[in-house]
C-alpha cells in the first residue's frame, strides 16, 4: 500500500503585482500627474493645467455620481441625465442674474449667499425634474434597457426643447460673482480663484457621499441593493423607495453640476447637458457601472488628461479621451473598480 | 416568384401590402407623377432613408443594439463618394471606389467599436458609439483642409447624372435628362440594397440575432457566439449605411457635418424606426416615407397653427416651427410605451 503524498500547505506570498492590483486605479491620478509633469516643459503651466485638470474632474464627477449610482441599484441606465445638467446650469444661471447687486458687489459674503441661493435653487428645481422624470418616463420601462435608451433619450430631447421655449434659442453668457475672478499667484503659477473652489466643492461632495455610503444606515441599504436588491427586498426594505430617493439626488447632483459647469464655462446653452454627456459616459464605463468611486477615479483622470492635451496638442483633445477609454477597456473590461453582482 | 424576391418575408397583412405597392410605385415613377424639383427631391430621400432606417432596424430592431453611431458610418459612405470624386476627378469609377472605401471603412470602424464594447455589455455600446460619434464629427469639422469643414464639400459627379446631359426630348411631358438617370440610379441602388438587407435578415443568420434579440443567454447556450453574431450585424448594417450615405452624396452633389454627421439626423433615423415598426424591414420603408414627406410639409403647417395663437403666451413659442423637435420627442416616447411594434405591427396583428 502505497503512502498517501504528504499534505503540506504551504501559505504562497502574494506577489507585487497582486497586491497592487487592487490600489492600481488610486494609482493611476498621480502616475497620469508625474507623466503631466514630463511632458509639459514649464512647471508653472503643469500646476495650472493641473488645477484645472482637477476642477474639471470634480465637476463630471459631481454630475455623473447619480448615473452611476442610479444603475447600480436599478439597473436603469439614463440617457437623459444631461438634461438635468441643462436644467440645473439654466436655473442657477437665471437666479444669479437676478441676484446680480449681490454677484457684482465686491464682498465675498455677499457672492457666496447668492451662489449658494442659485445652488439651491437649481437643486431643487433638478431634484424635483428627477422625481417627475423617474415617474413619468423611466417607470414604465424598467428592465428593459433597449426601452429605457429609448425613452430616455426622447425625453432628453424634450427637456432640451421645453428649455429652449422657456429660455429662448440664444446662449446666455454669464459673469461669475466678483470675489471669484481673476486668479491667484502660487509658486509662478496662475491658478484661477474659481477652479480652487470647484475642486474643494467636488471634494467635499465626494467625502459626503462617501460617509453616506459607508457610515449611514441607508448607505449600507443602497450598497447592499446595488449588490443583490431582491434580498434586501426579502430583508423588508422597499428597495423602489430607496431608488426613488437616488434617482432624486443624483438629478439634484447633476443640476449642481450643471450650475459649476455653466459658471466655469462662463456660458451655458441647451445642449450643454447632451456635450457633458458625453464625458459622463466614458467617466463612467471606465470606472465601472455603478461603482462611485471608480467614477471619481475616472473623472479626475479624463479631466486631466483633457488639460494636458489641450496643452500639449489642442485638436486631440476629444480623441485622448477615447483613446484612455479604449486603454482602459482592454485592460479591465468591466471598468477599474467593476462591481459585483450577487447575482 | 415575388417570394424569392421578397425572401419569402411576405407582408402578411392585405392593407400593409397595398401601402408598400402604393409607396413602390410612386418611388418607381415619381418624376414622371409628380414633375417638380423638390417632389423629386423628396422621393429620392424617401429612397435614401429608407435604405439607412433598414440598416439601422438590421441592428436594433433584429440584433436589439442601440447605435448613437449611424449617422457617422452614414457621414463615412458620403465622404467617401466626396473625397474620390475630388481627389481623383468626376467619373463612375470614382462613385465605385469612393463608396466601396467608405463601406469597407465603416465595417472596420464598427468591428473595431463592436469588439471593445459588446463582448462585455451590450449596453456599453450605446454609450461609446455615442461619444466615438461626437469625437468624429469634432474631427470632421476641425480637418478642414481634408473634409472642408463645417462648410462640407461640394464636388462633380459624371456628366451622364447631371441636368445638363440630355438624351432626348420629352417624354411624358418630362424632360429626359441626367437628373432623371440620377434619380433612377439612387432609386435601383436603394431597392438593391434594400431587398438585399430583406435577405440578410430572413437568412439563418438573421433567425440566429433575432434568438439573441429574445434571450441572448438561451442563445448562448444552444451554442451560437452571442458577440460574433452582434459583431457581424454591427458590421453589415454599418456598410449598408454607408452606402445609403454614397447614395446620398451622389443625389446633393454635397456633403456637409449639417447633412451626414449632425445628432439631428440620428434622431431621426430613431424617430422613423419606431413609429415605421421595429424588428420588421417593411417598417423602414413606412417609417421612412411618412417621416420625410411630414417634415416636409408638416412644419409648414406648425407655422400656421403658430401663426393662429399670435399674442397668447408660450403657446406660439410651442407650436412654432423651429420647435418641430420638441413634439417629435413627445411622439417618440409616447410610440415607445404605446406603439412598439409600429405602424406595421399594427397592420399585421391588429385585424
Amino acid at each position: 500500500m502505497s503512502i498517501a503524498p504528504e499534505h503540506a500547505p504551504k501559505m504562497a506570498q502574494a506577489s507585487f503585482a497582486h497586491r497592487i492590483g487592487p490600489w492600481m486605479p488610486v494609482l493611476l491620478v498621480p502616475m497620469l500627474v508625474v507623466l503631466g509633469f514630463l511632458a509639459i516643459p514649464s512647471t508653472s503651466s503643469w500646476l495650472t493645467l493641473t488645477v484645472s485638470g482637477l476642477a474639471m474632474g470634480m465637476m463630471i464627477f459631481i454630475m455623473a455620481s447619480g448615473l452611476t449610482l442610479v444603475f447600480g441599484l436599478m439597473d436603469v441606465i439614463n440617457f437623459g441625465h444631461g438634461a438635468f445638467v441643462s436644467v440645473g446650469a439654466f436655473v442657477g444661471v437665471s437666479v444669479l442674474l437676478m441676484l446680480g447687486h449681490m454677484t457684482d458687489a465686491p464682498s465675498l459674503g455677499l457672492n457666496l449667499v447668492a451662489l449658494l441661493v442659485a445652488v439651491i435653487g437649481a437643486m431643487i428645481a433638478t431634484g424635483a425634474m428627477g422625481w417627475a422624470f423617474e415617474k413619468v418616463i423611466v417607470m414604465p420601462v424598467y428592465g428593459h434597457h433597449l426601452k429605457q435608451i429609448l425613452v430616455t433619450m426622447g425625453g432628453l430631447i424634450v427637456v432640451e426643447q421645453l428649455i429652449i421655449v422657456l429660455w429662448g434659442p440664444e446662449e446666455i453668457y454669464i459673469n461669475r460673482p466678483e470675489a471669484l475672478k481673476g486668479a491667484i499667484t502660487f509658486a509662478g503659477a496662475a491658478l484661477e480663484k474659481y477652479r480652487l473652489v470647484a475642486v474643494v466643492v467636488g471634494l467635499v461632495v465626494f467625502a459626503a457621499m462617501r460617509w453616506v455610503l459607508r457610515r449611514t444606515k441607508i448607505g449600507l441599504i443602497v450598497r447592499a441593493g446595488v449588490q443583490n436588491g431582491e434580498m434586501v427586498e426579502a430583508l423588508g426594505y422597499r428597495l423602489r423607495m430607496i431608488f426613488v430617493g437616488v434617482f432624486i439626488a443624483g438629478s439634484a447632483l447633476a443640476g449642481l453640476g450643471g450650475v459649476m459647469w455653466g459658471l466655469y464655462q462662463e456660458v451655458i446653452t441647451a445642449h450643454m447637458g447632451n456635450q457633458a454627456m458625453i464625458l459622463i459616459f466614458i467617466v463612467v464605463i471606465i470606472g465601472g457601472l455603478g461603482s462611485v468611486e471608480g467614477c471619481f477615479i475616472g473623472a479626475l483622470l479624463v479631466g486631466l488628461l483633457q488639460n494636458y492635451v489641450a496643452f500639449l496638442e489642442p485638436k486631440a483633445a476629444l480623441i485622448s479621451n477615447i483613446g484612455l477609454m479604449v486603454a482602459i477597456l482592454m485592460w479591465r473590461p468591466m471598468g477599474m473598480i467593476p462591481v459585483v453582482k450577487a447575482k | 416568384m415575388m417570394a424569392t424576391v421578397l425572401s419569402g418575408d411576405l407582408p402578411r397583412s392585405r392593407v400593409l401590402a397595398l401601402i408598400l405597392l402604393a409607396i413602390l410605385i410612386c418611388l418607381a415613377l415619381a418624376p414622371f407623377l409628380f414633375p417638380g424639383v423638390r417632389t423629386v427631391d423628396t422621393a429620392a430621400r424617401i429612397c435614401i432613408f429608407i435604405v439607412l432606417v433598414a440598416s439601422y432596424d438590421l441592428l436594433l430592431g433584429y440584433g436589439g443594439i442601440v447605435s448613437f453611431a449611424h449617422t457617422m458610418f452614414f457621414g463615412i459612405g458620403a465622404y467617401g463618394v466626396a473625397l474620390a470624386s475630388t481627389h481623383m476627378g468626376r467619373g463612375f469609377d470614382a462613385i465605385f471606389v469612393g463608396a466601396t472605401a467608405g463601406a469597407v471603412l465603416a465595417a472596420a470602424l464598427a468591428l473595431l467599436i463592436g469588439l471593445f464594447s459588446l463582448r462585455v455589455r451590450a449596453i456599453f455600446f450605446a454609450m461609446i458609439t455615442l461619444a466615438v460619434a461626437s469625437a468624429v464629427a469634432v474631427l470632421v469639422s476641425q480637418m478642414s483642409g481634408l473634409t472642408g469643414g463645417e462648410d462640407g464639400l461640394t464636388f462633380k459627379i459624371p456628366r451622364e447624372l447631371g441636368p445638363a446631359f440630355k438624351f432626348g426630348d420629352r417624354f411624358m411631358g418630362v424632360k429626359l435628362n441626367g437628373k432623371l438617370l440620377a434619380y433612377y440610379f439612387v432609386f435601383f441602388g436603394a431597392l438593391i440594397l434594400f431587398l438585399l438587407m430583406l435577405r440578410v435578415v430572413n437568412s439563418p443568420f438573421g433567425r440566429v440575432l433575432q434568438a439573441i434579440r429574445e434571450n441572448d443567454f438561451r442563445a448562448e447556450a444552444i451554442g451560437y457566439r452571442v458577440v460574433y453574431y452582434r459583431v457581424a450585424a454591427t458590421c453589415l448594417s454599418a456598410a449598408a449605411a454607408a452606402l445609403a450615405g454614397s447614395l446620398y452624396a451622389v443625389w446633393l452633389r454635397y456633403v456637409g457635418p449639417d447633412t451626414s454627421l449632425s445628432m439631428e439626423i440620428m434622431i431621426d433615423i430613431l424617430l422613423m424606426v419606431v413609429i415605421g415598426g421595429m424588428g420588421t424591414m417593411y417598417g423602414a420603408v413606412i417609417g421612412a416615407t411618412l417621416f420625410v414627406i411630414a417634415q416636409n410639409y408638416l412644419q409648414n403647417l406648425m407655422g400656421a397653427a403658430s401663426g393662429m395663437f399670435e399674442g397668447l403666451p408660450v403657446l406660439p413659442d410651442l407650436l412654432s416651427a423651429d420647435r418641430w423637435l420638441l413634439w417629435l420627442g413627445v411622439l417618440f416616447i409616447l410610440s415607445v410605451y404605446f406603439f412598439p411594434t409600429g405602424v406595421v405591427g399594427r397592420l399585421r396583428h391588429g385585424k
